[in-house]
């Protein structure tokens, strides 16, 4: 039997923020012993109001947040990425299997398009090679196919901060490409793009999931794209899983549930009027 | 609430805590400049009036600077002091980049930081002139021994300038890299060093130009350069002499100056 792509198990994740003014600190508890499995490569939507725990989860897999001691793991296509507190001793190596996309794109502004891409490969490469930037021709290749396979090629020489948010998202879906990972991060890919460049991004992420076979988990605050682009939504509340199911079974119910009794009037009510 | 109501509108003032604050530090430096006034001499400000009429006869001396041995002396010597400054502020920055980077508590752990930065504050106090005197006795007295002092001095300050530029970088490009499997160097190398880059130059050039002036000032004491030639005719009255190398040194100064303010001004 192979191994789960992702395996999130009782993972619970608290906060502590050092009180300014006398009282001690507050603590706030972003996850709530979560549990979700991956077994095949799916699209799966983190929804949930803000502060429920959706990005804390998606950099919990990733190990950019380790979890609480106590009980939780945390794997991806096998391999441990923390367990009861402690992040595994091979995490970057697992780390250059997942590409991570952030919503504001994490990529270095005064490089190229190119490089930034180009930095996908740094899980693989060793030693001086890695640190001085000396790719391969076939690397190169590679890099330049990833830019023109997300439709930046263009752009490959100017630097990431000269490019509209659109143009960086795309270079960070190559740069995720260029890795040759197998599971897709998405924290909020689309909240700072306009409606037309934010379904491109989608249907790019749809693209890497059906054509390359990738792991796509994408936290979305738009839930009609949820619905649209993912066939699995994982809901969160106050760090704990209310919803996990087929894109189709989330009914406005689910959804009042989720976000509250104000949700139909927030999303709905200006089209039923 | 009504917009009459007097009370709803007061505007905020300083505490009773603040204000005596304030009133405490005014009378404190009042207090101090009164006791400094006699060690530093102030009550002879007079002189300068007094001794005006041979203050004028002295400046006369540089109105007729005289550049006889400009192209022999006076601009190879001035040469050796921008040289000293190149050599000196090049390997202030070799050295200060890992001290910023292990002195930075973004980046490295407290108890490497706090040694580092305690190493870098020593450095700094350290006066050029000071270390030039003592590597006199290692090297000898003559360029290279500016050269040293230069580097060590600069490097401790660059390095303070260096590690707060690395101290407000923007953390998600380094998590970018993190993200990728990139290892603790990776991320430094790609994430870091391409955010503080510019501002790095920008210091560093910065430091270049009062090093020139340093440079010359170091000559002074027998480190070679313009500042020997200067401190010789000084002290042998010619001023024309003096003067015409004031001029020249006045001059590269504001030149230098100028070119590395238009460098950093492309550079941000």
């Amino acid at each position: 039997m192979t191994a789960p792509l992702v395996e999130v198990t009782s993972v619970s994740k608290t906060f502590t923020r050092k009180a300014a003014a006398a009282g001690g600190n507050t603590t706030f508890k972003a996850l709530d012993n979560v549990s979700f499995v991956m077994t095949k490569p799916e699209r799966v939507a983190l929804i949930g109001p803000s502060g429920s725990g959706k990005s804390t989860l998606l950099r919990s897999i990733s190990g950019l947040h380790t979890i609480d001691k106590g009980k939780g793991a945390v794997s991806v296509m096998g391999r441990v990425v923390q367990k009861n507190g402690s992040l595994a001793s091979d995490v970057r190596a697992t780390r250059s299997r997942m590409g991570m996309i952030a919503q504001q794109f994490n990529l270095v502004g005064r490089l190229s398009l190119f490089t930034n891409a180009a930095l996908g490969f740094l899980g693989k490469v060793s030693g001086l090679r890695g640190f001085l930037g000396m790719w391969t021709a076939d690397e190169k290749q590679a890099v330049m196919r990833a830019l023109d396979h997300v439709g930046v090629a263009q752009f490959a020489g100017q630097r990431a901060n000269t490019l509209s948010g659109g143009q960086q998202q795309r270079g960070a879906i190559a740069r995720a490409i260029v890795q040759g990972a197998q599971i897709v991060l998405a924290d909020e890919p689309v909240a700072s793009l306009d409606p037309v460049t934010a379904r491109k991004v989608m249907k790019l992420l749809v693209n890497l999931n059906e054509a390359d076979g990738v792991g796509v988990i994408v936290t979305l605050h738009q839930v009609d794209y949820a619905k649209l682009y993912c066939d699995r939504i994982l809901a969160l509340k106050e760090g704990k899983v209310v919803y996990d199911g087929p894109a189709s079974g989330l009914d406005d119910e689910t959804l009042k549930n989720i976000y509250g009794a104000e949700f139909e009037d927030a999303f709905w009510g200006e089209a039923k009027a | 609430m009504s917009q009459g109501d007097a009370t709803a509108l007061t505007p905020p003032s300083p505490s009773v805590g603040t204000r005596a604050t304030n009133w405490g530090l005014t009378i404190a430096v009042v207090i101090l400049l009164f006791m400094a006034f006699k060690p530093a001499k102030i009550a002879e400000l007079g002189l300068l009036v007094e001794n005006w009429p041979n203050t004028v006869e002295y400046t006369k001396g540089y109105l007729h600077p005289n550049f006889k041995d400009l192209f022999k002396i006076y601009l190879p010597e001035m040469w050796v002091t921008i040289a000293i400054a190149v050599w000196g502020t090049v390997l202030s920055v070799f050295l200060a980049i890992p001290l910023a980077l292990l002195g930075s508590s973004n980046i490295a752990p407290q108890w490497i930081v706090q040694p580092v930065r305690r190493f870098m504050d020593l450095l700094r106090s350290m006066n050029e002139i000071v270390l030039a005197t003592a590597f006199f006795v290692a090297v000898g007295p003559g360029a290279l021994a500016g050269v040293l002092a230069m580097a060590l001095h600069n490097a401790g300050v660059l390095a303070k300038l260096f590690s707060e530029a690395v101290e407000a970088i923007d953390k998600a490009p380094v998590e970018g890299v993190r993200a990728t499997g990139g290892s603790r160097l990776h991320e430094v190398i790609w994430g870091v060093i391409p955010q503080v880059a510019p501002l790095w130059t920008s210091f560093a050039l910065y430091r270049f130009e009062s090093n020139v002036r340093s440079s010359t000032i170091l000559g002074l004491i027998g480190a070679g350069g313009i500042g020997f030639v200067l401190f010789e005719n000084i002290k042998s009255f010619d001023y024309p002499v003096t003067a015409a190398i004031v001029i020249v040194i006045v001059v590269t100064v504001m030149l230098i100056d100028m070119v590395s303010a238009q460098i950093r001004k492309r550079l941000l």
